[in-house]
Protein backbone atom coordinates (compact mmCIF):
# COMPACT_ATOMS: atom_id res chain seq x y z
CA UNK A 1 0.00 0.00 0.00
CA UNK A 2 1.12 3.53 -0.82
CA UNK A 3 1.06 4.69 2.80
CA UNK A 4 3.62 2.10 3.86
CA UNK A 5 6.17 3.15 1.28
CA UNK A 6 9.20 5.19 2.29
CA UNK A 7 9.75 8.70 1.01
CA UNK A 8 12.51 7.32 -1.23
CA UNK A 9 10.19 4.74 -2.75
CA UNK A 10 7.44 7.31 -3.24
CA UNK A 11 9.85 9.74 -4.91
CA UNK A 12 11.02 6.93 -7.17
CA UNK A 13 7.46 6.11 -8.27
CA UNK A 14 6.63 9.77 -8.74
CA UNK A 15 9.80 10.19 -10.81
CA UNK A 16 8.90 7.21 -13.00
CA UNK A 17 5.37 8.65 -13.31
CA UNK A 18 3.91 5.40 -11.96
CA UNK A 19 1.85 7.45 -9.54
CA UNK A 20 0.96 11.12 -9.47
CA UNK A 21 1.22 13.49 -6.56
CA UNK A 22 -2.53 14.05 -6.93
CA UNK A 23 -3.24 10.33 -6.38
CA UNK A 24 -0.86 10.24 -3.44
CA UNK A 25 -2.45 13.33 -1.91
CA UNK A 26 -5.96 11.92 -2.39
CA UNK A 27 -4.84 8.67 -0.78
CA UNK A 28 -3.56 10.38 2.37
CA UNK A 29 -6.48 12.82 2.56
CA UNK A 30 -8.79 9.80 2.42
CA UNK A 31 -6.90 8.14 5.25
CA UNK A 32 -7.07 11.29 7.36
CA UNK A 33 -10.81 11.57 6.77
CA UNK A 34 -11.36 7.93 7.70
CA UNK A 35 -8.86 7.42 10.52
CA UNK A 36 -8.24 10.78 12.15
CA UNK A 37 -11.58 11.08 13.99
CA UNK A 38 -10.41 8.36 16.40
CA UNK A 39 -7.04 10.06 16.91
CA UNK A 40 -7.71 13.83 16.90
CA UNK A 41 -4.24 14.33 15.44
CA UNK A 42 -5.24 17.26 13.23
CA UNK A 43 -6.34 20.83 13.93
CA UNK A 44 -6.75 22.04 10.34
CA UNK A 45 -7.12 20.19 7.04
CA UNK A 46 -6.06 22.00 3.87
CA UNK A 47 -7.46 19.54 1.31
CA UNK A 48 -8.27 22.07 -1.41
CA UNK A 49 -4.87 23.75 -1.31
CA UNK A 50 -3.22 20.31 -1.10
CA UNK A 51 -4.82 19.19 -4.35
CA UNK A 52 -3.76 22.43 -6.04
CA UNK A 53 -0.20 21.99 -4.75
CA UNK A 54 -0.21 18.36 -5.88
CA UNK A 55 -1.26 19.45 -9.38
CA UNK A 56 1.59 21.97 -9.39
CA UNK A 57 4.03 19.24 -8.31
CA UNK A 58 2.70 16.96 -11.05
CA UNK A 59 3.29 19.74 -13.60
CA UNK A 60 6.90 20.07 -12.40
CA UNK A 61 7.34 16.28 -12.66
CA UNK A 62 5.81 16.29 -16.15
CA UNK A 63 8.31 18.96 -17.15
CA UNK A 64 11.11 16.59 -16.20
CA UNK A 65 12.00 18.00 -12.80
CA UNK A 66 12.94 15.47 -10.10
CA UNK A 67 13.50 15.92 -6.38
CA UNK A 68 13.60 13.78 -3.26
CA UNK A 69 10.48 15.52 -1.85
CA UNK A 70 8.83 16.74 -5.06
CA UNK A 71 5.14 15.77 -4.84
CA UNK A 72 5.44 14.19 -1.37
CA UNK A 73 2.64 15.05 1.11
CA UNK A 74 3.40 16.21 4.65
CA UNK A 75 1.74 17.56 7.79
CA UNK A 76 3.06 20.60 9.64
CA UNK A 77 2.88 20.95 13.40
CA UNK A 78 0.51 23.85 14.06
CA UNK A 79 3.38 25.85 15.57
CA UNK A 80 4.77 26.76 12.13
CA UNK A 81 3.31 29.85 10.49
CA UNK A 82 1.61 29.00 7.20
CA UNK A 83 0.66 31.96 5.02
CA UNK A 84 -3.13 32.28 4.80
CA UNK A 85 -3.75 29.20 6.98
CA UNK A 86 -4.81 29.20 10.65
CA UNK A 87 -1.82 28.74 12.96
CA UNK A 88 -3.22 28.04 16.43
CA UNK A 89 -0.27 26.61 18.37
CA UNK A 90 -2.90 24.45 20.09
CA UNK A 91 -4.22 27.49 21.96
CA UNK A 92 -7.46 29.39 22.32
CA UNK A 93 -5.22 32.46 22.21
CA UNK A 94 -4.48 31.84 18.51
CA UNK A 95 -7.70 30.05 17.53
CA UNK A 96 -8.54 33.01 15.28
CA UNK A 97 -5.00 33.64 14.01
CA UNK A 98 -4.30 33.31 10.29
CA UNK A 99 -0.56 33.51 9.74
CA UNK A 100 0.41 36.33 7.36
CA UNK A 101 3.63 34.63 6.20
CA UNK A 102 5.37 31.25 5.92
CA UNK A 103 7.92 30.01 8.45
CA UNK A 104 11.28 29.32 6.79
CA UNK A 105 10.77 25.58 7.39
CA UNK A 106 7.43 25.79 5.58
CA UNK A 107 8.85 27.90 2.74
CA UNK A 108 11.81 25.55 2.19
CA UNK A 109 9.64 22.43 2.15
CA UNK A 110 7.15 24.18 -0.13
CA UNK A 111 9.90 25.14 -2.58
CA UNK A 112 11.04 21.49 -2.60
CA UNK A 113 7.58 20.58 -3.93
CA UNK A 114 5.96 19.06 -0.84
CA UNK A 115 2.19 19.11 -0.47
CA UNK A 116 0.75 20.20 2.91
CA UNK A 117 -2.22 18.03 3.93
CA UNK A 118 -2.93 20.08 7.06
CA UNK A 119 -1.73 21.17 10.48
CA UNK A 120 -1.33 18.83 13.41
CA UNK A 121 -2.57 18.98 16.98
CA UNK A 122 -0.08 19.75 19.74
CA UNK A 123 0.23 20.67 23.39
CA UNK A 124 -0.68 24.32 23.86
CA UNK A 125 2.34 26.45 22.88
CA UNK A 126 4.33 23.18 22.87
CA UNK A 127 4.11 22.97 26.67
CA UNK A 128 3.36 19.41 27.62
CA UNK A 129 4.58 15.84 27.37
CA UNK A 130 1.30 14.13 26.57
CA UNK A 131 -0.66 16.31 24.13
CA UNK A 132 -3.37 16.76 26.73
CA UNK A 133 -2.94 20.54 27.12
CA UNK A 134 -4.25 21.34 23.61
CA UNK A 135 -7.27 23.64 23.34
CA UNK A 136 -8.48 21.18 20.68
CA UNK A 137 -8.49 18.17 22.99
CA UNK A 138 -6.00 15.36 23.52
CA UNK A 139 -4.46 13.36 20.69
CA UNK A 140 -4.88 9.58 21.01
CA UNK A 141 -2.06 7.11 20.49
CA UNK A 142 -2.79 4.89 17.44
CA UNK A 143 -1.28 1.89 19.28
CA UNK A 144 -3.95 2.22 21.99
CA UNK A 145 -6.39 5.10 21.92
CA UNK A 146 -6.66 5.10 25.74
CA UNK A 147 -2.98 6.17 25.84
CA UNK A 148 -1.28 9.48 25.17
CA UNK A 149 0.93 9.83 22.08
CA UNK A 150 3.46 11.91 24.02
CA UNK A 151 4.01 15.60 23.48
CA UNK A 152 4.28 18.26 22.60
CA UNK A 153 4.33 17.25 18.90
CA UNK A 154 1.81 14.45 19.58
CA UNK A 155 -0.37 15.09 16.53
CA UNK A 156 2.57 14.90 14.12
CA UNK A 157 3.82 11.72 15.81
CA UNK A 158 0.42 10.01 15.85
CA UNK A 159 -0.25 11.00 12.22
CA UNK A 160 3.10 9.59 11.06
CA UNK A 161 2.61 6.38 13.05
CA UNK A 162 -0.94 5.94 11.71
CA UNK A 163 0.32 6.40 8.15
CA UNK A 164 -1.80 9.52 7.62
CA UNK A 165 1.25 11.16 6.05
CA UNK A 166 4.69 10.08 4.84
CA UNK A 167 6.23 12.55 7.30
CA UNK A 168 5.47 15.46 9.60
CA UNK A 169 7.34 18.38 11.09
CA UNK A 170 7.76 18.93 14.81
CA UNK A 171 9.61 21.03 17.35
CA UNK A 172 11.68 19.91 20.31
CA UNK A 173 12.35 22.17 23.31
CA UNK A 174 12.76 19.47 25.97
CA UNK A 175 12.00 16.27 24.06
CA UNK A 176 8.88 17.21 22.11
CA UNK A 177 9.99 15.31 18.99
CA UNK A 178 11.94 12.40 20.49
CA UNK A 179 9.50 11.51 23.30
CA UNK A 180 6.35 11.29 21.12
CA UNK A 181 8.38 9.52 18.40
CA UNK A 182 9.31 6.86 20.99
CA UNK A 183 5.76 6.52 22.31
CA UNK A 184 4.25 6.11 18.82
CA UNK A 185 6.96 3.93 17.26
CA UNK A 186 8.37 6.32 14.66
CA UNK A 187 11.73 7.94 14.00
CA UNK A 188 12.11 11.47 15.40
CA UNK A 189 15.09 13.75 14.92
CA UNK A 190 15.93 16.92 16.84
CA UNK A 191 18.80 18.64 15.04
CA UNK A 192 21.53 20.77 16.63
CA UNK A 193 20.35 24.11 18.03
CA UNK A 194 20.62 26.58 15.14
CA UNK A 195 20.75 23.92 12.40
CA UNK A 196 17.16 24.55 11.25
CA UNK A 197 15.68 28.05 11.15
CA UNK A 198 13.27 29.07 13.91
CA UNK A 199 11.86 31.94 11.83
CA UNK A 200 8.07 31.72 11.82
CA UNK A 201 8.03 29.00 14.48
CA UNK A 202 6.03 30.27 17.46
CA UNK A 203 8.63 30.74 20.20
CA UNK A 204 8.45 28.87 23.51
CA UNK A 205 11.99 28.86 24.95
CA UNK A 206 14.28 30.50 22.42
CA UNK A 207 17.59 29.08 23.68
CA UNK A 208 16.21 25.52 23.48
CA UNK A 209 13.67 25.40 20.61
CA UNK A 210 14.63 23.51 17.48
CA UNK A 211 12.62 22.19 14.54
CA UNK A 212 12.86 18.63 13.31
CA UNK A 213 10.73 15.85 11.85
CA UNK A 214 8.88 12.56 12.29
CA UNK A 215 9.45 9.88 9.67
CA UNK A 216 9.21 6.12 9.53
CA UNK A 217 12.93 5.65 8.99
CA UNK A 218 16.28 7.36 9.43
CA UNK A 219 16.76 7.35 5.65
CA UNK A 220 13.55 9.37 5.27
CA UNK A 221 14.70 11.74 8.02
CA UNK A 222 17.93 12.33 6.09
CA UNK A 223 15.96 13.34 2.98
CA UNK A 224 13.78 15.75 4.94
CA UNK A 225 16.61 17.27 6.99
CA UNK A 226 18.47 17.94 3.74
CA UNK A 227 15.73 20.41 2.80
CA UNK A 228 15.03 21.86 6.27
CA UNK A 229 18.62 22.50 7.38
CA UNK A 230 20.64 25.56 6.49
CA UNK A 231 21.48 29.12 7.37
CA UNK A 232 18.68 31.67 7.54
CA UNK A 233 19.47 35.35 8.00
CA UNK A 234 15.98 35.82 9.46
CA UNK A 235 16.81 33.74 12.55
CA UNK A 236 19.47 35.46 14.63
CA UNK A 237 20.57 32.14 16.16
CA UNK A 238 20.74 30.29 12.85
CA UNK A 239 24.27 28.99 12.36
CA UNK A 240 26.18 29.37 9.12
CA UNK A 241 27.68 25.88 8.94
CA UNK A 242 27.74 23.90 5.67
CA UNK A 243 24.99 21.28 5.31
CA UNK A 244 26.49 17.89 4.41
CA UNK A 245 24.79 15.32 2.16
CA UNK A 246 22.96 13.35 4.86
CA UNK A 247 21.87 10.50 2.58
CA UNK A 248 25.38 9.86 1.29
CA UNK A 249 26.78 8.66 4.62
CA UNK A 250 23.80 6.52 5.71
CA UNK A 251 25.39 3.31 4.46
CA UNK A 252 28.80 3.82 6.00
CA UNK A 253 29.83 0.81 8.07
CA UNK A 254 29.87 1.40 11.83
CA UNK A 255 33.14 -0.44 12.30
CA UNK A 256 35.23 1.47 14.79
CA UNK A 257 32.43 3.80 15.86
CA UNK A 258 32.51 4.39 19.61
CA UNK A 259 29.10 4.49 21.29
CA UNK A 260 28.92 5.61 24.91
CA UNK A 261 26.44 4.07 27.33
CA UNK A 262 25.20 6.85 29.56
CA UNK A 263 25.56 5.39 33.03
CA UNK A 264 23.03 7.83 34.51
CA UNK A 265 20.47 6.74 31.91
CA UNK A 266 20.85 3.04 32.59
CA UNK A 267 20.80 3.24 36.37
CA UNK A 268 17.40 2.26 37.73
CA UNK A 269 15.96 1.58 34.30
CA UNK A 270 12.83 -0.57 34.25
CA UNK A 271 14.05 -4.15 33.45
CA UNK A 272 12.03 -4.59 30.24
CA UNK A 273 13.21 -1.22 28.95
CA UNK A 274 16.77 -2.20 29.89
CA UNK A 275 16.41 -5.53 28.05
CA UNK A 276 15.40 -3.76 24.83
CA UNK A 277 18.43 -1.50 25.07
CA UNK A 278 20.64 -4.51 25.78
CA UNK A 279 19.38 -6.05 22.51
CA UNK A 280 20.12 -2.80 20.68
CA UNK A 281 23.65 -2.69 22.07
CA UNK A 282 24.21 -6.25 20.84
CA UNK A 283 23.07 -5.18 17.38
CA UNK A 284 25.54 -2.30 17.48
CA UNK A 285 28.44 -4.49 18.58
CA UNK A 286 27.45 -6.92 15.85
CA UNK A 287 27.69 -4.04 13.36
CA UNK A 288 31.25 -3.39 14.48
CA UNK A 289 30.69 -0.52 16.88
CA UNK A 290 32.50 -0.42 20.17
CA UNK A 291 30.45 0.34 23.27
CA UNK A 292 31.89 1.82 26.43
CA UNK A 293 30.55 3.41 29.60
CA UNK A 294 30.46 7.17 29.93
CA UNK A 295 29.13 9.29 32.75
CA UNK A 296 27.41 12.65 32.88
CA UNK A 297 27.62 13.33 36.63
CA UNK A 298 25.54 16.52 36.46
CA UNK A 299 22.73 15.00 34.44
CA UNK A 300 20.42 14.65 37.49
CA UNK A 301 20.33 18.47 37.48
CA UNK A 302 18.87 18.62 34.00
CA UNK A 303 15.15 18.47 34.79
CA UNK A 304 15.21 21.19 37.50
CA UNK A 305 17.52 23.28 35.31
CA UNK A 306 15.15 22.97 32.38
CA UNK A 307 12.11 23.84 34.49
CA UNK A 308 13.75 27.12 35.41
CA UNK A 309 15.24 28.08 32.03
CA UNK A 310 12.29 27.07 29.82
CA UNK A 311 9.54 28.79 31.89
CA UNK A 312 11.72 31.91 32.24
CA UNK A 313 12.08 32.18 28.47
CA UNK A 314 8.41 31.27 27.98
CA UNK A 315 7.21 34.02 30.31
CA UNK A 316 9.22 36.49 28.29
CA UNK A 317 8.23 35.15 24.85
CA UNK A 318 4.54 34.87 25.64
CA UNK A 319 4.32 38.45 26.87
CA UNK A 320 3.68 39.32 23.20
CA UNK A 321 0.14 37.95 23.51
CA UNK A 322 -1.55 41.08 24.76
CA UNK A 323 -5.01 41.00 23.20
CA UNK A 324 -4.13 44.08 21.15
CA UNK A 325 -2.35 43.16 17.92
CA UNK A 326 -3.52 39.60 17.27
CA UNK A 327 -5.01 36.65 19.08
CA UNK A 328 -7.79 36.40 21.62
CA UNK A 329 -9.31 39.52 23.22
CA UNK A 330 -11.69 39.32 26.20
CA UNK A 331 -15.23 40.76 26.03
CA UNK A 332 -15.90 44.30 27.34
CA UNK A 333 -12.57 45.18 28.97
CA UNK A 334 -13.05 47.96 31.50
CA UNK A 335 -9.55 49.36 31.04
CA UNK A 336 -6.24 48.43 29.44
CA UNK A 337 -5.02 46.42 32.45
CA UNK A 338 -8.27 44.46 32.48
CA UNK A 339 -7.88 43.84 28.73
CA UNK A 340 -4.35 42.44 29.20
CA UNK A 341 -5.17 40.31 32.22
CA UNK A 342 -8.44 38.82 31.07
CA UNK A 343 -7.34 38.30 27.44
CA UNK A 344 -4.33 36.35 28.73
CA UNK A 345 -6.19 34.69 31.60
CA UNK A 346 -8.98 33.46 29.31
CA UNK A 347 -6.85 32.89 26.17
CA UNK A 348 -4.18 30.69 27.78
CA UNK A 349 -4.84 27.24 29.21
CA UNK A 350 -3.89 26.00 32.68
CA UNK A 351 -0.42 24.59 31.91
CA UNK A 352 0.67 27.62 29.88
CA UNK A 353 -0.37 29.92 32.73
CA UNK A 354 1.50 27.70 35.18
CA UNK A 355 4.68 27.96 33.10
CA UNK A 356 4.34 31.71 32.60
CA UNK A 357 3.95 32.17 36.36
CA UNK A 358 6.87 29.85 37.15
CA UNK A 359 8.99 31.88 34.75
CA UNK A 360 7.80 35.18 36.13
CA UNK A 361 8.66 34.00 39.64
CA UNK A 362 12.20 32.79 38.84
CA UNK A 363 12.95 36.03 37.01
CA UNK A 364 11.45 38.33 39.64
CA UNK A 365 13.48 40.68 41.81
CA UNK A 366 15.19 38.83 44.66
CA UNK A 367 14.90 35.38 43.08
CA UNK A 368 16.82 35.83 39.81
CA UNK A 369 20.21 34.78 41.21
CA UNK A 370 18.88 31.82 43.16
CA UNK A 371 16.98 30.33 40.23
CA UNK A 372 17.72 31.67 36.77
CA UNK A 373 21.41 32.44 37.20
CA UNK A 374 21.94 29.22 39.15
CA UNK A 375 20.19 27.24 36.40
CA UNK A 376 22.36 28.84 33.70
CA UNK A 377 25.42 27.73 35.68
CA UNK A 378 24.06 24.20 36.05
CA UNK A 379 23.38 24.26 32.33
CA UNK A 380 27.08 24.81 31.69
CA UNK A 381 28.01 21.91 33.98
CA UNK A 382 25.68 19.59 32.04
CA UNK A 383 27.03 20.84 28.71
CA UNK A 384 30.62 20.34 29.87
CA UNK A 385 29.76 16.75 30.90
CA UNK A 386 28.56 16.03 27.37
CA UNK A 387 31.66 17.64 25.90
CA UNK A 388 33.89 15.43 28.06
CA UNK A 389 31.91 12.36 26.98
CA UNK A 390 32.34 13.26 23.30
CA UNK A 391 36.11 13.38 23.81
CA UNK A 392 35.88 9.62 24.32
CA UNK A 393 32.99 8.52 22.10
CA UNK A 394 31.31 9.44 18.79
CA UNK A 395 27.73 9.16 20.06
CA UNK A 396 25.97 8.34 23.30
CA UNK A 397 23.04 5.97 23.64
CA UNK A 398 20.22 5.56 26.13
CA UNK A 399 16.47 5.19 26.39
CA UNK A 400 14.22 7.96 25.05
CA UNK A 401 11.59 7.61 27.78
CA UNK A 402 11.36 5.85 31.18
CA UNK A 403 8.12 4.03 30.24
CA UNK A 404 5.90 3.35 27.24
CA UNK A 405 2.83 5.54 26.59
CA UNK A 406 0.76 6.15 29.73
CA UNK A 407 -3.01 6.49 30.14
CA UNK A 408 -4.71 9.70 29.10
CA UNK A 409 -5.37 11.63 32.33
CA UNK A 410 -2.84 9.69 34.43
CA UNK A 411 -0.41 12.55 35.08
CA UNK A 412 -2.46 15.66 34.48
CA UNK A 413 -2.92 16.47 38.17
CA UNK A 414 0.77 16.34 39.02
CA UNK A 415 2.94 18.67 36.91
CA UNK A 416 6.21 17.51 38.47
CA UNK A 417 5.43 13.85 37.69
CA UNK A 418 4.64 14.93 34.10
CA UNK A 419 7.89 16.90 33.86
CA UNK A 420 9.92 13.82 34.85
CA UNK A 421 8.87 12.20 31.58
CA UNK A 422 11.47 14.33 29.88
CA UNK A 423 14.31 13.12 32.07
CA UNK A 424 16.28 11.48 29.22
CA UNK A 425 15.59 14.06 26.52
CA UNK A 426 16.16 17.42 28.23
CA UNK A 427 19.96 17.16 28.44
CA UNK A 428 20.36 17.39 24.66
CA UNK A 429 18.29 20.59 24.56
CA UNK A 430 20.21 22.25 27.38
CA UNK A 431 23.47 21.49 25.58
CA UNK A 432 22.09 22.27 22.09
CA UNK A 433 22.95 18.76 20.85
CA UNK A 434 21.26 16.74 18.11
CA UNK A 435 19.34 13.63 19.14
CA UNK A 436 17.31 10.96 17.43
CA UNK A 437 14.79 8.45 18.75
CA UNK A 438 14.29 5.20 16.84
CA UNK A 439 11.86 2.35 17.60
CA UNK A 440 13.63 -0.48 19.48
CA UNK A 441 10.86 -2.88 20.52
CA UNK A 442 7.70 -3.16 22.57
CA UNK A 443 6.71 -3.21 26.24
CA UNK A 444 3.12 -4.32 26.93
CA UNK A 445 2.39 -4.09 23.20
CA UNK A 446 3.44 -0.42 23.12
CA UNK A 447 6.45 0.89 21.20
CA UNK A 448 9.64 2.04 22.93
CA UNK A 449 12.47 4.15 21.56
CA UNK A 450 16.20 4.23 21.90
CA UNK A 451 17.92 7.57 21.79
CA UNK A 452 21.22 8.52 20.20
CA UNK A 453 22.77 11.89 21.01
CA UNK A 454 25.77 13.32 19.18
CA UNK A 455 28.07 16.34 19.30
CA UNK A 456 26.97 19.61 17.70
CA UNK A 457 26.29 19.22 13.96
CA UNK A 458 26.76 15.42 14.06
CA UNK A 459 23.37 14.76 12.42
CA UNK A 460 25.00 12.76 9.61
CA UNK A 461 26.63 10.41 12.11
CA UNK A 462 23.40 10.05 14.12
CA UNK A 463 21.41 9.22 11.00
CA UNK A 464 24.12 6.81 9.87
CA UNK A 465 23.98 4.95 13.20
CA UNK A 466 20.16 4.99 13.22
CA UNK A 467 19.97 3.78 9.61
CA UNK A 468 22.42 0.93 10.21
CA UNK A 469 20.34 -0.17 13.20
CA UNK A 470 17.21 -0.08 11.03
CA UNK A 471 18.96 -2.19 8.38
CA UNK A 472 19.60 -4.83 11.05
CA UNK A 473 16.17 -4.66 12.75
CA UNK A 474 12.56 -4.23 11.64
CA UNK A 475 11.04 -2.42 14.66
CA UNK A 476 10.55 0.73 12.60
CA UNK A 477 8.37 -1.13 10.07
CA UNK A 478 5.70 -2.19 12.58
CA UNK A 479 2.37 -0.41 12.10
CA UNK A 480 -0.31 -0.07 14.76
CA UNK A 481 -3.24 -2.48 14.29
CA UNK A 482 -5.84 -0.98 11.97
CA UNK A 483 -3.38 1.41 10.35
CA UNK A 484 -1.16 -0.97 8.34
CA UNK B 1 3.50 25.34 50.82
CA UNK B 2 6.52 27.34 49.74
CA UNK B 3 4.27 29.94 48.07
CA UNK B 4 1.27 31.66 49.62
CA UNK B 5 -1.89 32.81 47.94
CA UNK B 6 -0.54 36.38 48.19
CA UNK B 7 2.68 35.32 46.42
CA UNK B 8 0.72 33.78 43.56
CA UNK B 9 -1.54 36.82 43.27
CA UNK B 10 1.53 39.02 42.97
CA UNK B 11 3.14 36.74 40.34
CA UNK B 12 -0.12 36.65 38.38
CA UNK B 13 -0.27 40.44 38.43
CA UNK B 14 3.34 40.74 37.22
CA UNK B 15 2.54 38.25 34.43
CA UNK B 16 -0.70 40.13 33.58
CA UNK B 17 -2.84 37.04 34.08
CA UNK B 18 -6.30 37.05 35.60
CA UNK B 19 -6.67 33.96 37.78
CA UNK B 20 -10.15 32.95 38.91
CA UNK B 21 -10.99 32.10 42.54
CA UNK B 22 -11.46 28.44 41.56
CA UNK B 23 -8.08 28.27 39.79
CA UNK B 24 -6.15 29.93 42.62
CA UNK B 25 -5.76 27.01 45.10
CA UNK B 26 -4.56 24.73 42.27
CA UNK B 27 -1.87 27.23 41.31
CA UNK B 28 -0.79 27.81 44.90
CA UNK B 29 -0.18 24.10 45.38
CA UNK B 30 1.24 23.25 41.94
CA UNK B 31 3.55 26.28 41.77
CA UNK B 32 4.76 25.45 45.29
CA UNK B 33 5.59 21.90 44.26
CA UNK B 34 7.44 23.16 41.16
CA UNK B 35 9.43 25.65 43.22
CA UNK B 36 10.31 22.90 45.73
CA UNK B 37 11.36 20.68 42.84
CA UNK B 38 13.64 23.23 41.16
CA UNK B 39 15.09 24.09 44.58
CA UNK B 40 17.19 20.93 44.11
CA UNK B 41 19.46 23.25 42.15
CA UNK B 42 20.50 25.02 45.34
CA UNK B 43 22.44 21.89 46.30
CA UNK B 44 24.54 21.97 43.13
CA UNK B 45 28.08 23.26 43.52
CA UNK B 46 28.37 26.00 40.93
CA UNK B 47 31.23 27.89 42.55
CA UNK B 48 33.22 29.69 39.85
CA UNK B 49 31.01 28.42 37.00
CA UNK B 50 30.12 30.98 34.35
CA UNK B 51 26.40 31.12 33.54
CA UNK B 52 25.70 29.77 30.07
CA UNK B 53 23.62 32.02 27.86
CA UNK B 54 23.97 30.25 24.51
CA UNK B 55 24.04 26.52 23.79
CA UNK B 56 26.75 26.87 21.13
CA UNK B 57 30.18 28.13 22.07
CA UNK B 58 31.47 31.29 20.47
CA UNK B 59 28.11 32.32 19.03
CA UNK B 60 27.30 35.97 19.24
CA UNK B 61 24.32 38.00 18.26
CA UNK B 62 24.66 38.67 14.57
CA UNK B 63 24.10 42.16 13.24
CA UNK B 64 22.78 42.90 9.79
CA UNK B 65 23.40 45.83 7.52
CA UNK B 66 21.25 48.83 8.40
CA UNK B 67 19.23 48.65 5.21
CA UNK B 68 15.49 48.44 4.58
CA UNK B 69 14.64 44.77 4.12
CA UNK B 70 10.89 44.78 4.70
CA UNK B 71 8.02 46.28 2.80
CA UNK B 72 4.81 47.58 4.38
CA UNK B 73 2.48 44.72 5.33
CA UNK B 74 0.40 46.48 7.94
CA UNK B 75 -2.95 45.84 6.27
CA UNK B 76 -2.29 42.14 6.03
CA UNK B 77 -0.98 41.96 9.60
CA UNK B 78 -3.88 43.97 11.00
CA UNK B 79 -6.39 41.51 9.62
CA UNK B 80 -5.56 39.50 12.75
CA UNK B 81 -6.16 42.42 15.12
CA UNK B 82 -9.24 42.41 17.38
CA UNK B 83 -9.94 46.13 16.73
CA UNK B 84 -8.41 48.51 14.19
CA UNK B 85 -9.42 52.01 13.11
CA UNK B 86 -7.62 53.93 10.36
CA UNK B 87 -4.61 51.60 10.56
CA UNK B 88 -4.34 51.98 14.33
CA UNK B 89 -4.85 49.31 16.99
CA UNK B 90 -7.75 50.25 19.26
CA UNK B 91 -7.59 49.73 23.03
CA UNK B 92 -9.72 51.06 25.92
CA UNK B 93 -9.11 54.74 26.73
CA UNK B 94 -5.81 55.15 28.61
CA UNK B 95 -5.73 58.93 29.19
CA UNK B 96 -8.87 60.56 30.56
Amino acid sequence: MLHNLSIGELADRLGKRQISSAELTQHFLGRIERLNPALNAMITLTAKQALADAAAADARLAAGERGPLLGIPLIHKDIFCTDGVKTSCGSRMLDNFVAPYDATVVARLKAAGTVMLGKSNMDEFAMGSSNETSYYGPVKNPWDTAKVPGGSSGGSAAATAARLTPFATGTDTGGSIRQPAALTGVTGLKPTYGRVSRYGMVAFASSLDQAGMFTRSAADAAAVLQVMAGFDARDSTSVDVAVPDYSKTLSQPLKGMKIGLLREFFEGLEPRNAALLEDALNIYTGLGAETLQVSLPHLPLSVPTYYVVAPAECSSNLSRFDGVRYGYRCENPKDLMDLYKRSRGEGFGAEVKRRIMTGTYVLSAGYFDAYYLKAQKARRLITDDFRAAFDKVDLVIGPTTPTPAFDIGAKMDDPVLMYLNDIYTIGANLAGLPGVSVPCGFVDGLPMGLQLIGPHFAEAKLLNAAHQYQQATDWHTHAPRGYA
Amino acid sequence: MSLTRQDVEKIAHLARLSITAQEMPVYVSSLSSIVDFVDELSRADTEGVLPMAHPLDGQHQRLRADAVAETDHHEKYQRNAPAVTAGLYVVPRVIE
